[in-house]
């Protein structure tokens, strides 16, 4: 009879569980285009409804935030947004964080969607991209030339979120690194004056 | 024309290229001081006139003074854009731009009305010569940002440069007033352009951290997606 040595043993378990664990993390099914597309459709309907609500612009940043909580990858762009230096913050000010830049892009960005008001905007095709699909779309907003709008969405938190939107050639996440990059030089690396800043800000 | 050998030399002068996805700025120092100069310019002048542009309100029907302004200065642009075009190889554009000019010169009373685009649905094709240097393989060069005319790169700059002196040989096709006209028809549709795109004007230079590296990301981009150049591509997924 042969005895696997305990070490041996525990390896083996070892492997097993990560094995598992590599397999949960990968998502059953890659996501399709159509899913990519129809979260954009989900997401502008959403937008427009709450631009054409008629509220007051201040009622609509709350609104924004809950459809970029739900439709967004706000973890990704969060990291994405703050480099490298995401890495070194603990858990706690990783999610301070976090929280402050989505109600920072909510109000930066809900700012603007009055602009939508009586619009509309075509969801065009998906096309593959490194590991994610990008969506076309175009607005038709009153009185201006059309704008093209690639959405960029991926399933890798573990749901069909976007993570990025791309207007007419201009990265919004490169963008938004740029700033927040700034913001944190200004306050000289401190991360928590940084959030601070951003709760404001917007 | 002074001026001319001062732009060729920013212009040519060490043509500095930078790895893909960043921008070349060895002149930065300078550049953050011109951009100081174009943000109180913008402050001053810029947006309050252009407030009150936007203010005035317009006409239910047809186009504002404004937008002839504009129409009357881009299509006296529109024989530089041909002459373009064929440099680039590209005979569409060319031909497109062209039947543009004559529909608008003629029906269009002197181009103050774009009935090609209402009429023909023949939208203008953008191009200059800094997009036919691009063609010809002449790299982007170094960041600049010009008193005034705000963000621009070594290559654009000489782009501007020949597409005004192009514009200026318009004075052999229509009368060199009319042509003159023309450059400020276009200069004051700048200001209209700034009424339009004022909220994000705003945004980018007066509510942003550092309006100066915010200013050169934007045009940056809007360059290499205007040249149909691959932009920078973020996979927050890929590590």
């Amino acid at each position: 009879m042969t005895r696997i040595p305990n070490s041996t043993r525990r390896e083996f378990l070892g492997r097993g569980v990560l094995a598992v664990a590599v397999l949960a993390a990968l998502p059953a099914q890659a996501l399709t285009g159509n899913q990519a597309i129809a979260l954009v459709r989900a997401t502008v309907d959403e937008v427009l409804a709450t631009v054409n609500s008629g509220r007051a612009p201040a009622q609509m940043y709350p609104a924004f935030q809950s459809i970029f909580n739900r439709r967004a990858d706000i973890d990704a762009m969060a990291r994405a947004a703050l480099g490298p230096t995401a890495r070194q913050l603990g858990a706690q000010d990783f999610a301070a964080f976090r929280q402050a830049m989505s109600g920072y892009i909510a109000r930066k960005y809900g700012k603007r969607f009055q602009e939508f008001l009586g619009g509309r905007i075509e969801v065009g095709a998906a096309r593959q991209l490194k590991s994610f699909w990008s969506v076309d779309s175009t607005a038709y907003l009153r009185g201006q030339t059309p704008t093209r709008v690639e959405w960029h969405v991926s399933d890798r938190s573990g749901q069909v979120r976007f993570f990025n939107l791309i207007i007419e050639g201009v990265n919004m996440l490169a963008s938004e690194r740029e700033e927040i990059a700034a913001m944190l030089a200004r306050r000289r690396g401190d991360v928590r004056a940084l959030i601070a800043d951003l709760q404001r800000a917007g | 024309m002074r001026a001319v050998p001062i732009v060729l030399f920013l212009g040519l002068a060490g043509c500095a290229s930078a790895p893909p996805g960043e921008i070349a700025d060895p002149f930065e120092p300078m550049n953050r001081q011109v951009h100081g100069f174009n943000k109180s310019l913008d402050a001053a002048v810029l947006r309050p006139v252009s407030q009150a542009l936007a203010g005035g309100g317009q006409p239910a029907n047809g186009p504002g003074a404004m937008e002839m302004v504009g129409n009357f200065g881009s299509n006296l642009a529109l024989p530089g854009k041909v002459v373009n075009s064929l440099l680039q190889g590209r005979p569409e554009p060319a031909a497109r731009n062209m039947f543009r000019f004559l529909v608008n010169s003629t029906v269009g009373i002197g181009g103050l009305f774009d009935l090609a685009t209402e009429d023909f649905n023949l939208p203008e094709v953008d191009t200059g010569f800094a997009e036919t240097l691009h063609v010809w393989g002449v790299p982007a060069g170094a960041y600049l940002e010009l008193p005034v005319l705000g963000p621009s790169t070594q290559r654009d700059l000489v782009g501007t440069v020949v597409d005004v002196l192009l514009l200026d040989s318009m004075g052999n096709v229509v009368h060199r007033d009319v042509a003159r006209a023309g450059l400020a028809a276009r200069l004051l549709s700048k200001a209209g352009d700034r009424a339009q795109f004022g909220s994000t004007v705003d945004s980018v230079l007066h509510e942003s951290a550092d309006s100066y590296a915010q200013t050169r990301l934007l045009y940056i981009q809007r360059r290499q997606y205007e040249l149909k150049e691959e932009g920078e591509v973020i996979d927050p997924y890929s590590e």
